[in-house]
């Protein structure tokens, strides 16, 4: 998706924020591009169009600008996608994703212009993505790497997550309370 | 001798509960406001967990962004949104948080609600789930919209684990013209910054022009603080702030108000203290603004033209520009003045507080509005609502044809009942342009209470300044 300032009422409008589980927001997610007024698919759509398939969402940058709905990342998790790349994010929209197991890689805009040409050349071109070495790979061999801090990558490695961190840390909590 | 400091960091510091090498900081909230839309998943983790709330006094619940803005003591209507409210009716009493439900005298929009309660005080650490929680830095604290996980994460250990953001200075120096008022100014920020020109700063306000302004003014400025990428914005509290807090329901009182006070005199950033980035713009520079495309970053003084397709630089940016004048059925490099508007509203936490109703219907007073438009006035707390009829407003907008509803988020993002139907055009004195933002395939000319009010009267795109010559002067 070469779209530039993607935000998160494209990503999932906010008449779809009213479950109260975290589960079936793949359905509606960018529901107003994915489908017309009356339902039927925009068959136009890359999410839409068969040609394109993967686990790995590339965007345009300023991805997830806007509201604070961890939603948006459910949704995008929920339909299946694992990474997101752009050549920026909005600081909200990449803790949340970070919070669910959807990891955003911000790569430079050159990259980004390589990786949507691969795209175009090839729809079928195959993306790798590792974690533990920081990189994404292109078929063609040439490869960037990306910058995650090394906290939340142990967190992604293990399935931790910040509450479990922060549990341990209880006693101190109150203290700091007591004295504050 | 200790480095001359920020604002900011002086407040961070005092907050931090660890500080680990390699790990985010572990912060402490001082106050954590929810709401229905962001909390139910985070209630159904602690469930999960077999956990309680940490320190239940420190979270207040409201109903907000589902709620209808008419016949509020019946039942909600649509099943989905009746059931969110339901649950947060559940959850609050079950976990021991106060809720302001629909009813309360105390309910209203979230950002509305806590500075007029004294709930949001100077130096705290303040979070919710919601993005425009830098509304509350106007008071002169750390405030930041966070996700369901972080709520969760500050229901179970009131703390959320955040890196350090890097510090913005945005200096307005010298006075503003006639007709140009807070949201003229942040407009005019993110025009100059775009959407996302302060990712990764939270940025402090000064200058002439930001110390002139009202308590709530200072409100609207913070809140969109984030439609420029920034995670928060905050203005250093002054006397200003102290008159606006004392007496206030929850704020503390007399002699501890006073204490507190002196304490607070000390919220500002050390002289010659060091900023990532400091931007400086002149208040005469700013005129009454207007959205033309698809995010906040896209507006002009409401005298300019939308820009030309050879003003840009990047095709990308051209095809951004294109996209978004495709979706607002407009032109490029053309006039936006006297562009036909079919509904007006005037409410969301970006102005939806009684200085905002009141410069509204000081414009109205004796006028009506043109019959091609709706107009709906939403408080922004019922607070504002009762205040507003005490003060007679509601019949000045009741003889202009606008019709006065109750408090909620109402029109600004199309969760509710009040949506902007497809294709029409909104003069929106909320938050956010983006598509279908409103509702689906809406399109909003983000504006001022002023700027929305003068194109109730005249049905289209105006400049506020043409249609009431000299009269308007105020400091909101």
């Amino acid at each position: 998706m070469p779209i530039e300032n993607i935000d998160t009422d494209q990503i999932i409008p906010a008449r779809f924020l009213k479950a109260t589980t975290r589960e079936g927001f793949g359905e509606n997610l960018f529901r107003d591009w994915r489908y017309n007024s009356d339902e039927t698919p925009r068959n136009e759509f890359v999410l839409n169009d068969p040609t394109y398939s993967g686990k790995i969402l590339v965007a345009g940058k300023n991805f997830g600008c806007g509201s604070s709905r961890e939603h948006a990342a459910w949704s995008l998790y929920d339909h299946g996608f694992s990474v997101v790349i752009s050549s920026f994010f909005a600081d909200i929209f990449k803790n949340n994703a970070l919070n669910n197991a959807l990891l955003p890689i911000q790569v430079s805009d050159e990259f980004l212009k390589k990786i949507f040409a691969a795209i175009e050349k090839n729809p079928k071109t195959r993306l790798t993505v590792d974690l533990s070495q920081q990189n994404v790979v292109l078929e063609d061999g040439s490869s960037e790497t990306f910058d995650i801090n090394a906290y939340k990558k142990t967190c992604l490695l293990n399935g931790y997550d910040d509450i479990d961190y922060l549990l341990s840390l209880k006693d101190e909590i109150k203290h700091f309370e007591l004295a504050h | 001798m200790q480095q001359q400091r920020t604002l900011f960091d002086k407040i961070w510091d005092a907050h931090i509960v660890r500080s680990s090498e390699g790990y985010p900081d572990a912060l402490y909230i001082d106050r954590h406001f929810i709401h229905e839309v962001t909390s139910p998943q985070a209630f159904d983790g602690l469930r999960k967990r077999g956990i309680s709330v940490f320190n239940p006094s420190r979270t207040t619940a409201t109903a907000d962004h589902n709620v209808p803005t008419k016949d509020q003591h019946l039942p909600i209507k649509e099943a989905l949104s009746r059931h969110q409210v339901e649950t947060l009716r559940k959850n609050c009493p079950e976990f021991g948080i106060e809720l302001y439900d629909l009813g309360h005298p105390y309910q209203g929009i979230v950002h509305i609600i806590g500075p007029e309660l004294g709930l949001t005080l100077p130096g705290m650490t303040i979070v919710c789930g919601d993005s425009h929680t830098s509304t509350h830095g106007a008071f002169g604290n750390i405030a930041f919209g966070i996700g369901t996980s972080e709520v969760e994460q500050v229901l179970a250990t009131q703390c959320v684990l955040q890196y350090r953001p890097k510090t913005m200075l945005i200096e307005i120096n010298g006075t503003l013209g006639n007709g140009v008022v807070a949201k003229d100014i942040i407009l005019y920020i993110i025009s100059k910054l775009s959407s996302s020109g302060a990712t990764g700063y939270f940025v402090e306000y000064a200058g002439e022009a930001i110390r002139n302004l009202s308590m709530e003014a200072r409100m609207t400025i913070c809140n969109m603080s984030i439609e420029m990428g920034a995670r928060g914005g905050l203005i250093a509290p002054d006397e200003t702030t102290f008159s606006y807090i004392k007496g206030r329901r929850f704020a503390p009182q007399g002699e501890s108000f006073d204490r507190l006070v002196e304490q607070w005199r000390h919220l500002k950033s050390d002289e010659g203290a060091q900023y990532d980035e400091v931007l400086t713009f002149e208040a005469s520079d700013i005129g009454p603004m207007i959205t033309y495309g698809t995010n906040p970053g896209m507006g002009i003084k409401v005298t300019d033209r939308i820009p030309a397709l050879a003003d840009l630089k990047s095709s990308s940016e051209q095809t951004s520009l294109s996209k978004s004048l495709a979706y607002m059925g407009l032109e490029p490099g053309t006039s936006l003045l006297g562009k036909a508007v079919d509904y007006v509203f005037i409410g969301s936490c970006t102005n939806a507080r009684i200085e905002d109703l009141r410069l509204v219907a000081s414009m109205v007073k004796g006028k009506k509005k043109a019959a091609n438009v709706e107009v709906w006035v939403v408080p922004g707390s019922k607070q504002v609502e009762n205040q507003a009829r005490e003060e007679g407003l509601d019949i000045i907008f009741e003889q202009a044809g606008f019709q006065l509803r109750q408090p909620g988020c109402s029109a600004c993002l199309g969760m509710n009942e009040d949506k902007i139907p497809a294709g029409k055009y909104c003069i929106s004195t909320s938050n956010r342009n983006f598509e279908g933002r409103q509702g689906p395939k809406s399109r909003t000319f983000l504006a001022s209470p002023l700027s929305a009010a003068a194109a109730a009267i005249t049905g289209k795109v105006t400049d506020v300044r043409e249609l009431a010559g000299a009269a308007l002067t105020s400091n909101n």
